[in-house]
């Protein structure tokens, strides 16, 4: 097992997307620190545009993460629909 | 007016295809080997550039329109810092220290690889790679730009701001940030992406940054949470880029192997040896501190590193050399460069200081095998010349590595009470290593080692070796911006002010 992990910044449009992240990654363990919300998960980790946008309450591109993305580790694949993280191994 | 029509708009895929690869031509009357000069010079195959993609998929239109936004957010905050005396927050100025070693060593490495990419998207054939390093030297200058704008205030305050650049070409310490870079740049692209792309921005980035920047936050420095924060919102596009890279040099021909290997292992040591300066700022200059650096090792080196090299490991690719002497390293580092860095304090343009009896305790709880063993009796003894009034000071000059141009402090991997130094005579010349690592890399390229600018060599050429020219050389004041954290100014100002902004005196 590796760990795969993104971390946002800790903020007023990020709290929905972490809500969102936590409901499709029941796995995700969610680490709140100064400033900053780190997300680690088991292998892979994926993030959901419909998800948010119910959490959020209006439409939502994931490009948008972008600005208030920190770090994140595992090999990436965003679509329209969906940001996924992941380790081979 | 509430009728809102949805616009038809094209799918992420298509999308990056059309403005990144479409963009591209096939060259009529020069060939692209005239074009692309240096694609070949490493020994790289590449058999073809389309199978390169950013996984984000992001295209100009979208880049733009995000990174305005990213700086319409780090100028409302920097604003609202300087015109709240926001510097008198700061939890006390000790923490200066931090911010003048980025200032003088980072922020002008975020320049180098400005330019860097700048090249290195010129030289590239690909399209999608061209366009990936294009945003990324912007980024990069963005960067150094925002840094050096947000630590701009901190100068009209405190000492040791004022000639970063001047400390960025001259000063000793700097020297090895600066080759660092220096190195990746006079390397050919496919190693420059290696060394910055995958190295220092995938495996060692996280190390840096993110304990920057929750230290800022910890210290209640705004300014530096806000350039941290805008800056690393493009390092989780840097690092995919460096692992993309990786990916594609391994994908596009079995040949590549031992030269990527080759590469991560010589720059995995290079970028160690940088984050040293990094250590010493985790646990000792951060007056409260985060997390120590052996923990911060544990998750994004030990984990995180741990973690990519097994996915890596599909390819043939192992740890890189230096992994084992790093791991071994780690609950010494930071003390014995802290050491260094005291003793030789009238050379630097930052204060640094005797840990307190509670600093210590910290110490001894985050390295329980090594500080009250090794460093604490070291300290003790340090403390004690410095309350008889004879305060430790060592004006000689210090043996650099003639790679990573550290001075010649750490020990042994396995034997901590003897110092390592590794020798290698070359045409009749002797150079001294701080390590197996930087001997290896020596040994590997002699010809280009040898040519590297020290610092301590050029104060004897330039200046006879007075250290007083020396100083105006570097523009360092003497008395003001080096020298001992106790009773420098630096620490009346600080005091005076946030009395006076606490008070109604
Ligand atoms: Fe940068
Ligand atoms: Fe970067
Ligand atoms: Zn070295």
């Amino acid at each position: 097992m590796s760990t795969v992990f993104i971390a946002l910044q800790a903020n007023e449009e990020t709290r929905p997307i972490i809500d969102a992240i936590e409901l499709d990654n029941p796995r995700a363990v969610v680490h709140r620190q100064p400033a900053m919300v780190k997300i680690d998960a088991p292998d892979e980790l994926v993030i959901r545009k419909q998800t948010i946008e119910e959490q959020l309450g209006r439409a939502f591109d994931l490009q948008e993460l972008q600005i208030n993305l920190i770090t994140l580790s595992g090999n990436v694949d965003e679509d329209d629909e969906t940001l996924t993280l992941r380790w081979n191994s | 007016m509430d009728m809102k029509v949805e616009k038809k708009k094209l799918n992420l895929k298509d999308k990056y295809k059309l403005l990144t690869r479409d963009l591209g031509w096939e060259p009529s009357y020069r060939s692209k080997d005239e074009i692309y000069p240096y694609v070949k010079y490493e020994g790289l195959k590449v058999h073809d550039w389309d199978k390169w993609e950013d996984p984000f998929r992001l295209t100009m239109d979208a880049y733009w329109k995000y990174q305005a936004e990213k700086e319409r957010k780090f100028y409302a905050i920097i604003d609202a810092h300087t015109q709240n005396n926001g510097h008198l927050n700061i939890t006390d100025a000790r923490y200066l220290t931090a911010l003048k070693i980025f200032l003088q060593a980072i922020s002008p490495g975020e320049y180098a690889a400005h330019k860097g990419f700048a090249r290195a998207g010129r030289e590239f054939a690909g399209v999608g790679t061209q366009v990936a390093c294009q945003m990324q030297a912007i980024d990069e200058l963005r960067h150094a730009q925002t840094q050096i704008h947000a630590m701009s205030n901190y100068n009209r305050y405190y000492n040791g701001f004022h000639a970063f650049a001047d400390a960025r070409d001259r000063i000793w310490y700097t020297s090895v940030a600066r080759s660092f870079f220096d190195d990746s740049m006079s390397a050919g692209p496919f190693e420059f992406m290696i060394a910055i792309g995958f190295s220092f921005e995938y495996v060692l980035t996280n190390l840096l940054f993110v304990p920057f920047m929750s230290g800022a936050a910890y210290n209640g420095d705004m300014a530096t949470v806000t350039f941290g924060f805008s800056a690393q919102s493009d390092e989780a596009r840097h690092m995919t880029l460096g692992l993309e890279c990786i990916k594609f040099m391994l994908e596009q021909d079995p040949d590549n192997l031992p030269i990527v290997q080759a590469w991560i292992d010589k720059w995995f040591w290079r970028g160690f040896r940088v984050l040293g300066l990094v250590s010493t700022m985790m646990d000792y200059m951060l007056p409260k501190r985060v997390m120590s650096w052996r923990e911060a090792w544990e998750i994004y080196g030990v984990e995180n590193g741990g973690a990519l090299f097994r996915d890596l490991a599909r390819y043939g690719i192992r740890p890189p050399k230096g992994w084992d002497d790093a791991e071994k390293a780690i609950d010494h580092m930071s003390h014995q460069l802290m050491l260094g860095l005291y003793q030789w304090s009238f050379g630097t343009a930052f204060h640094s200081w005797i840990p307190s009896d509670e600093d210590m305790d910290w110490l001894s709880a985050k390295y329980p095998a090594t500080f009250d063993k090794h460093y604490r009796p070291r300290w003790n003894h340090i403390k004690k010349l410095a309350a008889a009034g004879t305060p430790y000071k060592n004006f000689g000059l210090a043996k650099l590595c003639q790679c990573c141009q550290l001075p010649i402090v750490f020990t042994e991997p396995d034997d901590p009470t003897m110092l390592c130094n590794r020798e290698t005579t070359y045409k009749g010349e002797k150079y001294h290593f701080c390590s197996d690592g930087c001997q290896d890399v020596f040994e590997h390229e002699p010809e280009k080692y040898i040519q590297a600018w020290l610092p301590m060599p050029a104060l004897f050429q330039d200046q006879q070796g007075d250290i007083g020219a020396w100083m105006d050389w570097v523009s360092l004041k003497d008395g003001t911006d080096n020298g001992d954290y106790a009773g420098s100014e630096d620490q009346r100002n600080f005091q005076q002010w946030r009395g006076l902004a606490t008070s109604n005196q």
